[in-house]
């Protein structure tokens, strides 16, 4: 999966490839003439006393110093380019890819998750390939070139090279694979330790509510233990690696003195041949141990890799119709006809066999208890999810067979958890219609009862100092309460002026005062709309036009306030549970 | 493709504004000094790639003082490394020398074979010259050699295998400190971990209440983390590396000290480069986390509310701004890796000036008979050994600057002040009061009776919150509370279950006095169920187990279907193994109630207390809930902490509290007629539909309950908390809402800043 990512998308840069793949051989080439250069200075230049040989080479030796270190540097600038630009195009082919999924998808991967792989995850892999490009191309270059060279010098030597060089290679690739499953052992064992923490420091109140210190003690010194004990054995193999690959180079260097200073006696090989073998010798060495390490890094960017894998070939399950019609009356009439909802592998579905209609200029209200399916029911208006069964229609015209442009057209949503963007207030009250003029967005917060505190809302400090409609609303909306975050995303949906109101449970966090005004003030606002509230307060929904009863996913009541009241026990029980008017006298 | 190129040059003309202005962009999503800090705090070093700035610790020394007095359990241990490091070094800087040697005696060899044997070296020398080879004369009067022997190959093997032992013992040597040090290091942080944890079971509540927790999660995890780290390797590299050098230096000078200013020339240059591009680097790499953490709060944005977009049909413009912030991020990130890429291959090429230096004038000196091949080839090894312990002091003294921080930060922690130990653990260790309270135990069974006695308590002393309370509730009664917020009612509860500590009077469970009680015994009477549904990771029936842990599974799924949780359970496709997690899209606000419901019922306590945790639920289900605890509630004290009068309607006892005094008391008939706080209460409710318009009030006489919370939007503490509006008596306004000085997160959603995604 890894490499399938990289080819892919690495493919529109392949000639900074091929450049860095150049420069690199380049600079190989100029790492690897030196020690040579060096040879002829003492064979050529010491041996025969010929000093004005030895600064001539020198010069030479400058020289392909600079030349190594430009290539080198403009290497590490394409290398860069390519693995910076491969990250920003992962990150964006992962955004868009979940653009596209409907609330299912997000859901069954979990926002979080989502989030971190397109962030962290592709990071991983943006950083390995920058690894890569730096060193994997220099590697092999340096190694056989190397080889090339040592065996150049002398190849009567060379045994020393294919002896040495796969020693080394066993020892690190024994080190190497004996230490993977470790780590990834103890990041299992930190998140263990730290899993434990989290939830007592987060939960100490509960913790200490059922008299569990003891058992979350007993939790962490175990996981403290396994951590430690693997942390224990990681530290020992990695400290075996220094000095068991110092002692190989140096028995390298060891032989080389040895059956060099034989070969040299003989004249087979001159001395400076030797020292510049001695030097190669250790080059490759170092590059094959460099390499080695490496690949290290490679794991966890494989995992990363088929993380992100994971939501790329994951489709939308929402589908664009291919010929998207357009409703002929554009009212905002909602038909629900025998609709089903479950999801996969669920034992029984949210939503059986609903059925209903929702005429505009009326509020259809929805009530029910925990569970029973009523955020379900109306996200699949918007078409946040596809109905398992049955169809829903907007006009007359099945959601699916409708351009996601003409839905948003057609339905306002405020979702059960208010939700705000980082922005200004204006940013967000113009969520639902970027072309608002200031007046029809202060038009809105009027009717969501939020002009007060915008109006006197102030953000920020001295020069930065913003009021009103500008003033700010950091991520996540945590500078406003929850009461204040209702009505602005209320404000929000008001301001698209949609022919579908759709109402998730958004006044449960106004007090019964604000609550009612604000419905009155809508009741003129949203005059010939249709509009859907789904409620826990029975006062919020006494007035509606019809109240659909749902219970376990299916509809157990239909009618008015009064109507249920007569022939509903299930609604008797909810309204008799909160204040009923007997209780007054 | 050309929209591509017209974000990248936005991208660009962003990241040049930003360096012209500095620091600190301003527009409403620009990322703050402090959130810099933040973003450090909750994400590790390496997770967003680059060296991230180092942490300072406000008090360096004592603080490192410190850090390395927490190893003095480990003091011979520590020596032993030292010594064992010492030894290593000095055969390892040695070492080089005698290759030297050994070179001197091939060359040596190799020349010597072409003279004459008989003839002593001067009478070579002196040869030479007069036949008017005066280099070849110079140099050779500056070797050592035996004419006509050829190589001495003992002399070579001596020499060879001296270094090889000294080599050997060096490896050995630095293998067994870096054992010993392994392995004390991990003692260490192992009782770090474990004094950390002790430490939070005796800190009062009050300090996890005052504090970000993700700040204290933070400190328990990453900078544990990053300590170990610190040990681990910064310490042993620093002391070997620092040696190393010191013993290189020496040897090069020993040798020739024109060759060892040749070698050192490159250091100041080395660190000028370094310096230079370092910091401009570093410039880069804070740009590029600003970056990062602008385009990592968007996709957080968009994923996150991702609905929003699809409902409003805002796609393209989330991903206009998307591809603006990931342009310049791919601008500040290319930027930032180029410089700091650039470093190693500068760093190389100075090294290759020196060598190229250390070949060009120690070949002139050989030749010239001032100094051996075998001293020039140890100058090129040392000078190549020399590089390397630079780097790693430079990069480790980073780290243990940083690890010291995070120590700093973690004595913090555990020097903070604890709250008082039971007084049972007082007696054990002799440091009881003698003239205080005893020690005591409860009569069982236990009824269930309890008693406030003149209590006062305040959680901060400018501002009173409980000012002389006195109730009494008997057993297997439902004590109901009510009253405009912030009057003090989860206060109550925290009182009784002793998180916080009264200042005056005295609270009596069956009689005793509960500070004479240990907190395990008064907290296992006590079952409580709590406003924000805290549920641990793992599956739903090991969150209701939590209640008591050896209960058996068919009492988890009574106690499962007594609190309607197993009718929801059903419709998962996991059931009761389906695994909770902390952004729970799997299981609603009100199903996670249910399940604490579940828990506190499982754990079947004498006393009962419900702080306003039904209000998540809906209406219907907590009737069929209340029904349930009815049943378990005989014999058995409640209180009830809730604000819908539905709940309070069927109490033995209503406390109506004001600014924490109880104001009056009494059944809910009794109240109503005596006309008091209480009826004010109620009639609220009502006269605020008298502002609407008639139609309304005659449709809705007296259907609203009082104000709740609904489902799961408590308002979110994590900022200032807002303060109730209006005059006390009169209940408008989001509740619940809290006036008066409670500490700042009782976090109805757990603060997850602090934790690094892993």
């Amino acid at each position: 999966m890894l490499w399938k990512l990289v080819r892919h998308y690495g493919r529109p840069y392949w000639r900074s490839v091929v450049a860095v793949l150049v420069l690199q051989l380049a600079a190989t080439l100029a790492t690897l003439y030196l020690p040579s250069l060096n040879a002829d200075i003492i064979d050529d230049g010491i041996a025969r006393g010929d000093t004005g040989y030895i600064w001539r080479t020198g010069a030479v030796m400058l020289g392909v110093a600079i030349v190594q270190v430009a290539t080198a540097i403009a290497a590490v600038w394409f290398g860069a380019r390519v693995a910076m630009a491969l990250g920003r195009d992962v990150r964006k082919a992962v955004y868009s890819q979940v653009d596209g999924f409907s609330a299912e998808e997000v859901g069954r991967f979990g926002a979080p998750t989502l989030i971190t792989r397109g962030t962290n995850d592709v990071q991983q892999v943006q950083m390995v390939v920058l690894m890569a490009l730096n060193f994997m191309v220099m590697v092999p270059i340096m190694s056989i070139g190397g080889i090339i060279m040592a065996i150049q010098e002398d190849p009567g030597l060379s045994w020393l090279v294919w002896v040495s060089v796969p020693l080394l290679l066993v020892i690190v690739g024994l080190l190497v694979r004996t230490l993977m499953p470790l780590f990834e052992r103890m990041q299992d064992n930190i998140d263990g330790v730290n899993g434990v923490m989290r939830e007592q420091i987060m939960g100490i109140r509960v913790v200490r509510a059922f008299v569990r210190e003891r058992h979350e003690a007993q939790r962490f010194t175990d996981a403290n233990a396994a951590l430690t004990d693997t942390s224990v054995r990681i530290g020992r193999l990695f400290v075996l690696m220094g000095p068991v690959i110092t002692m190989v180079l140096h028995l390298a260097t060891a032989a080389v003195l040895w059956f060099g200073g034989l070969r040299v006696d003989q004249g087979l090989v001159e001395v400076g041949a030797l020292t510049a073998f001695m030097q190669y010798l250790l080059q490759i060495l170092m590059a094959v141990m460099m390499g080695t390490f490496m690949f290290m890094m490679l794991p966890r960017a494989v995992v990363c890799a088929r993380r992100i894998g994971e939501v790329l070939s994951t489709s939308g399950s929402l589908r664009e119709p291919v010929a998207p019609r357009v409703p002929e009356r554009q009212e905002g009439r909602v038909e629900l006809r025998d609709v089903r909802f479950a999801y996969p592998g669920a034992e029984s579905p949210v939503l059986d066999g609903i059925s209903f209609i929702a005429e505009p200029g009326r509020t259809t209200a929805i009530i029910g208890s925990t569970g029973s399916g009523k955020s379900t029911l109306v996200n699949l208006i918007p078409r946040l999810y596809d109905a398992t069964g049955g169809e829903v229609l907007i006009d007359g015209v099945p959601v699916t067979e409708q351009a996601r442009a003409s839905l948003t057209a057609a339905v306002g949503l405020v979702p059960q958890k208010p939700f705000l963007f980082s922005g200004s207030v204006a940013d967000n009250l113009r969520f639902g219609n970027p072309d608002a003029t200031d007046a029809e967005l202060w038009a809105a917060l009027d009717t969501a009862q939020a002009t007060e505190f915008v109006r006197d809302r102030t953000t920020g400090e001295g020069e930065a100092a913003r009021t009103g409609l500008d003033s700010a609303i950091s991520q996540g909306g945590t500078n406003v309460s929850g009461g204040q975050r209702q009505r602005l995303c209320i404000a929000r949906a008001l301001v698209a002026r949609p022919r579908v109101y759709v109402f998730d449970d958004s006044f449960s966090a106004l007090d019964v005062t604000t609550d009612a005004r604000l419905r009155q003030a809508l009741t003129g606002y949203t005059r010939g709309a249709t509009t859907i509230i789904v409620a826990q307060r029975v006062s919020t929904i006494t007035d509606a036009d019809q109240i659909l009863v749902l219970d376990e996913g299916r509809i157990v009541g239909r009618g008015t306030h009064e109507e249920l009241l007569a022939t509903s026990e299930t609604y008797r029980e909810i309204v008799d549970s909160q204040i009923s008017a007997e209780e007054v006298a | 493709m050309s929209a591509d190129r017209a974000n990248r040059k936005r991208g660009r003309r962003a990241l040049r504004a930003t360096d012209r202005r500095g620091q600190g962009a301003d527009d409403a999503g620009a990322i703050t000094d402090e959130e810099i800090a933040e973003l450090q705090d909750s994400v590790g070093p390496d997770e967003w790639g680059g060296t991230s700035a180092p942490r300072r610790a406000k008090a360096f020394w004592p603080s490192a003082k410190r850090l390395f007095a927490t190893f003095g359990p480990e003091r011979t241990g520590m020596t032993l490394v030292v010594v064992l490091v010492v030894v290593a070094v000095v055969f390892n800087v040695w070492a080089p020398a005698i290759l030297g040697d050994a070179m001197n005696v091939i060359f040596g060899g190799l020349v010597s074979a072409q003279m004459p044997a008989g003839m002593t070296a001067e009478q070579v020398i002196d040869g030479l010259r007069a036949t008017g080879q005066a280099q070849a004369a110079d140099m050779l009067s500056g070797m050592d050699f035996v004419p006509g022997q050829g190589i001495d190959f003992a002399e070579l093997a001596r020499l060879i295998l001296i270094v090889l032992g000294m080599y050997v013992v060096a490896q050995l040597f630095m293998w067994l400190q870096g054992r010993v040090l392994n392995d004390i290091v991990m003692r260490v942080v192992y009782r770090l971990r474990q004094d950390i944890e002790a430490k939070v079971n005796r800190l009062p509540l009050s300090y996890f209440d005052t504090r970000q927790r993700g700040d204290l999660l933070s400190r328990t995890t990453n900078d544990v983390d990053n300590v170990q780290q610190a040990m681990q390797q910064a310490f042993a590299t620093l002391v070997y590396s620092a040696l190393t050098i010191i013993g290189i230096v020496i040897m090069m000078f020993w040798l020739s000290w024109q060759l060892a200013l040749i070698a050192l020339v490159a250091l100041p240059l080395s660190g000028v480069v370094v310096g230079i591009i370092g910091s401009k680097s570093q410039k880069l790499f804070t740009a590029q986390w600003k970056n990062t953490g602008r385009l990592n709060g968007h996709i957080e944005e968009s994923f996150t509310g991702h609905e929003l977009v699809t409902a409003f049909g805002r796609q393209q413009d989330m991903g206009a701004r998307f591809d603006e912030r990931n342009e310049e991020l791919y601008e500040a990130s290319f930027r930032a890796q180029f410089y700091s890429g650039m470093i190693m291959p500068i760093m190389q090429w100075v090294n290759y000036l020196g060598y190229v230096g250390i070949a060009v004038v120690g070949g002139l000196r050989v030749a010239t008979g001032q100094m051996t091949l075998g001293a020039v080839t140890a100058f090129i090894q040392y000078s190549r050994e020399f590089n390397q312990p630079l780097g790693q002091v430079a990069g480790m003294s980073n780290m243990l600057i940083s690890g010291v921080a995070s120590a700093e930060r973690i004595f913090e922690l555990l020097d903070a002040e604890e709250q008082d130990p039971d007084l049972a653990d007082q007696e054990r260790a002799g440091t009881l009061d003698p003239a205080g309270r005893r020690p005591a135990d409860l009569a069982r069974p236990v009824l269930g009776r309890i008693e406030f006695d003149h209590v006062s308590f305040s959680y901060t002393p400018e501002k009173p919150l409980i000012t002389d309370l006195s109730l009494t509730a008997e057993p297997g009664h439902t004590i109901a509370i009510v009253g405009p917020t912030g009057a003090g009612k989860t206060t109550l509860v925290n009182l009784i279950m002793r998180f916080y500590e009264i200042d005056a009077g005295a609270i009596r469970l069956d009689g005793v006095d509960i500070r004479s009680l240990q907190r395990s015994v008064l907290r296992g009477q006590v079952g409580m169920v709590l406003q924000d549904a805290v549920l641990f990771g793992g599956t739903i029936r090991e969150n209701i187990r939590y209640g008591r842990l050896d209960a058996t599974d068919e009492e988890v799924v009574a106690a499962a279907r007594a609190t309607f949780v197993d009718r929801f359970v059903h419709t998962l496709p996991d059931g009761y193994d389906t695994v909770i997690e902390d952004e729970g899209a799997n299981v609603s606000a009100g199903e996670r109630q249910l399940i604490t419901i579940a828990r506190a019922f499982l754990a079947d306590p004498a006393l009962l207390i419900l702080d306003e945790a039904t209000s998540s639920v809906d209406t219907r289900t907590e009737v069929l809930v209340q029904e349930a605890m009815a049943a378990l509630r005989t014999d058995r004290t409640s209180f009830v902490i809730a604000h819908r009068l539905s709940t309070i309607r069927d109490a033995d006892v209503i406390l109506v509290m004001e600014h924490g005094d109880i104001v009056e008391q009494g059944s809910h008939d009794q109240l109503l007629a005596a006309g008091g706080a209480y009826h004010r209460l109620y009639m609220s409710q009502f006269t605020a539909g008298v502002d609407l318009d008639a139609e309304t009030e005659a449709l809705s006489p007296g259907t609203g309950a009082l104000p709740v919370s609904g489902e799961g939007t408590v308002p979110a503490g994590t900022g200032p908390v807002p303060v109730v509006t209006g005059p006390v008596p009169v209940v408008t306004g989001p509740v619940p809402v809290v006036t008066g000085p409670v500490p700042v997160v009782t976090d109805p959603e757990p603060d997850e800043s602090g934790i690094r995604d892993r």
